[in-house]
């Protein structure tokens, strides 16, 4: 927890809970010192109470529903304020797929905007706004067999929960995945159902599912003017992050996808559930009755369905395995846009602005020319060399994008055959196609730099 | 891409790299459809260029092979000795056996060690756990139970290897490490929290700084490969029936306290990810060979034992630190964190800094 002083009377500190506890201990005290045995039965944080549930911890953790909620609340608040995700002046987007993280992240967000909206109210002089927040729902039913009352079901329900999440009112974006074909929807559906059939592997085929609702959201947050895009990832999805990177050779990238902030994309993304398993994200879902909209897929034949698998056996095993996991990879280094980039608007209050410089991870010292990979955007290794030569010759579309695409893209992904590729690359959505060439071009010089005695004047390769 | 389901085998299937004889087997690392003689031949070429590229060994050199009697070291054993006369090497190749003296599992092994330095004459060499330390396995595993018996096995192990070598006066030990073993230990090492030795784990060669440095050949082979070979090669154990059933028997023989073992869980993953897709093992390799880690992260500082003068990076090696653990009758000496001798000096310096930095922020400025 950030705040240590006892005296703090911000009234955006987590402090407000703990005040109540303090005034309870005094009471409490010399019942706990005579009877030791009763111990097991109250909750080992303010000692009063009836727990209610485990913590990760198992029995070692047995927290009320109070202290339970102030805790997970806490976490969040500290990744939020430490990493300086939102700030006054900030729009964020929420993005929410019903499940349980979602909903939560959603949940607390709000509890922060009320909280300045409160405060906005009642400062004389109005001088910080409130953040504006917005969700987004990707609607993924055109891909899936759902039935379509129960998508639609599902749709009603979204609605419903962000419209009982006002004052201050949410704008809620319900957007359909086939949209960024930037098309009419009956081509779009047709193009993305060709899209996915032209990848053969059942695993890539996921993962580029994946890449594609990110550009959607990324899509709905600059189209409308947000400035951060969250994202409810808690620990244990994370924990499972870790583990399939590692088994598709994404070693390097890794530690790019799994920061507090991830400023790759055009709109930066958040993450501040980092520090919260899955397990107690259910079990605040249901002591507060947080309603969860889920859509259930069939049974998962790819390697991220055999590793949910895996990370949930640890578990069992050992409660505290998915906080090891994520740890251990926290311990990677970074990339220098795992940070909020420097706030030089002068709105913004100058607090704020230092806060965000002193906390953010230091950049190491070169200022990288990182190239990434066109379809999952993770920063790619340089040792990529021979396939690059390649694209410098060419100008087709297909050829930029095998030389460009990282080696688990090109595999589980690219078709192998040149003449699928081709027809691959021309169903893909073109900010990926934009990306391929931007990204190329960022590099170039360095390249032709470091090759250019190898380089005969017609240009043949040579390696 | 996956394994798709081929047809078995409509019509007869030529090796995809001869194409002139019959196909009798998909290679597991390519799922390549290949006859037994291009098997033989890719699978020692692959090797070979393994120890060509990363210049593994130097002509004149003198090179243990860590023989336990399974199918690794065996087939390690072959394929060295095979590759030193046919490309020349120049290596003089010994077999180095550790005897950990675990009933009904070590003692059939070191036969089939036996049977390999009758075979391939190469000299061989035994230490033993109860020579060199006073305990063997069983008396171990007696005392503390069935959790934590590998990690005294281990660390005995590789001392005992490094003493093996001294005696043999060998400039290396090669070991049947394989790509599994490999991507296993990443595993494993992510799943522990194990920075420091998650960037040292997929090195090739291990201990240049030390006295005796070791290697692994087998980087980048495939158990299953591994396994296919010492299966169908005549050449490996051309006695007698009693030594082909033997041999079944004992590959598939694992060590009787291994069920318990946490490495259990990273096996067990990585045979259902190979059945997805063969060429995750590998993948796994490659992550662990470039994981950003920092070159700057607290490593340990290399010194050496006062107790027995080997290589270690506390006041006691943890050899030392568990044999007094067992002699004294503390059985969890050296297992686990905050324990044992060492941790004295450990602990006042962890205290010092470290958390403070988080504590004493005020939360005044947060101006939401």
């Amino acid at each position: 927890m950030a705040c240590n002083s006892a005296t703090c009377n911000s009234s955006g500190c987590y402090k407000e809970y703990e005040v109540e506890e303090e005034q309870r201990q005094p009471t409490t005290r010399g019942g706990i010192n005579g009877s030791a045995t009763t111990h097991q039965n109250l909750c080992v944080k303010c000692k009063s109470n009836e727990p209610v549930c485990c913590g990760i911890g198992g029995d070692d953790a047995r927290f009320c529903k109070d202290c339970f909620k102030t805790n997970l609340y806490g976490k969040f608040k500290q990744a939020v304020s430490y990493n300086a995700m939102i700030t006054p002046s900030d729009k964020v987007l929420v993005a929410f797929s019903g499940g349980p993280s979602s909903r939560v992240v959603l949940q607390f967000v709000h509890e922060i905007q009320c909280r300045a909206q409160t405060n906005f109210d009642a400062s004389k002089d109005r001088s910080l706004p409130v953040f504006g927040v917005g969700v987004a729902f990707i609607d993924e039913s055109s891909i899936h067999s759902f039935a379509s009352q129960d998508a639609e079901k599902a749709i009603e329900d979204i609605r419903s929960i962000v419209s009982n999440l006002a004052p201050p009112e949410k704008e809620l974006y319900v957007v359909p995945i086939e949209n960024i074909f930037s098309s009419d929807n009956i081509d779009g559906k047709e193009r993305m159902k060709k899209l996915l059939d032209a990848v053969s592997d059942v695993t890539g085929k996921e993962d580029l599912l994946i890449h594609l609702r990110m550009l959607s959201l990324q899509r709905v947050a600059s189209q409308n003017r947000y400035t951060r895009v969250v994202l409810g990832s808690c620990t244990s999805r994370i924990a499972c992050h870790v583990i399939s990177a590692t088994v598709k050779g994404q070693g390097y990238s890794l530690s790019a996808d799994i920061q507090y902030v991830d400023s790759r994309w055009q709109v930066p993304v958040v993450l501040p559930l980092r520090d919260c398993p899955a397990q107690e994200l259910n079990t605040l879902c249901s002591l507060d009755g947080l309603k969860i909209v889920e859509l259930l897929n069939g049974p998962c034949s790819s390697i991220n369905g055999l590793v949910s698998s895996f990370v949930k056996v640890l578990q069992e095993e050992n409660p505290s395995r998915e906080c090891t996991i994520v740890r251990t990879a926290g311990k990677l280094t970074p990339f220098h846009f795992n940070r909020i980039p420097d706030i030089h608007d002068s709105s913004v209050p100058l607090a704020t602005r230092r806060r965000q410089k002193r906390h953010s991870i230091k950049p190491n010292g070169s200022l990288s020319s990182e190239s990434f990979c066109p379809i999952c955007n993770s920063p790619l290794n340089k040792s990529n060399f021979s396939s690059s030569l390649r694209s410098l010759q060419s100008n087709e579309n297909s050829d930029i994008f095998a030389a460009a695409a990282c080696s688990s893209c090109q595999f589980q992904i690219i078709p192998k055959e040149p003449s699928l590729m081709e027809q691959f690359v021309s169903l893909l959505p073109q900010p990926l196609i934009t990306r391929a060439k931007h990204g190329d071009r960022g590099d170039f010089s360095l390249l032709r730099e470091q090759i250019q005695e190898f380089l005969l004047s017609d240009g043949e390769d040579e390696i | 891409m996956e394994a798709d389901a081929m047809p078995k085998k409509s019509g007869p299937r030529l090796c995809c790299i001869c194409n002139q004889r019959r196909a009798v087997l998909k290679r597991p690392k390519t799922l390549e459809q290949i006859c037994r003689e291009c098997f033989y031949e890719v699978f020692e070429e692959e090797i070979h260029q393994v120890i060509v590229e990363n210049q593994l060994f130097k002509p004149g050199e003198r090179i243990a092979i860590g023989a336990s009697g399974g199918k690794d070291s065996t087939v390690l054993a072959y394929v060295l000795s095979e590759l030193n006369r046919r490309h020349n090497y120049g290596l003089d190749l010994f077999l180095l056996s550790v005897d950990e003296g675990i009933t009904g599992y070590r003692d059939d092994s070191l036969e089939t060690v036996k049977r390999n330095e009758l075979q391939y004459g190469l000299p061989l060499k035994i230490v033993s756990y109860k020579d060199l330390y006073g305990w063997t396995m069983d008396e171990i595993v007696k005392m503390i139970g069935l959790k934590n018996n590998c990690t005294f096995c281990g660390v005995f192990r590789r001392q005992a290897l490094d003493r093996g070598a001294a005696l043999l006066k060998v400039d290396k030990v090669a070991t049947g490490h394989n790509a599994d073993d490999i991507a296993e230990t990443v595993l494993l090492n992510i799943l522990r929290g194990d920075i420091a030795r998650l960037s040292r784990c997929t090195s090739i060669t291990t201990g240049e700084d030390g006295p005796i440095p070791r290697c692994k050949p087998f980087k980048y082979t495939y158990e299953k490969e591994i396994f296919l070979i010492s299966l169908s090669c005549q050449n490996l154990n051309k006695i007698s029936t009693y030594a082909y059933f033997k041999k079944l028997d004992y590959f598939s023989t694992e060590c009787i306290y291994s069920p318990n073992a946490y490495r259990g869980f990273a096996r067990e993953f990585i045979k259902d990810l190979e059945r997805i897709r063969p060429r995750a093992i590998l993948d796994i390799i490659t992550s662990g060979e470039n994981f950003r880690i920092s070159t700057s992260t607290k490593m340990p500082e290399q010194g050496t034992c006062e107790r027995c003068g080997y290589i270690s990076s506390q006041k006691w090696c943890k050899a030392c630190v568990l044999l007094e653990g067992l002699n004294r009758g503390l059985p969890k000496l050296g297992i686990g964190r905050s324990r044992g001798l060492n941790n004295d000096i450990k602990k006042d310096t962890k205290q010092g800094g470290g958390t403070k930095s988080i504590e004493s922020k005020q939360c005044g400025s947060l101006d939401f």
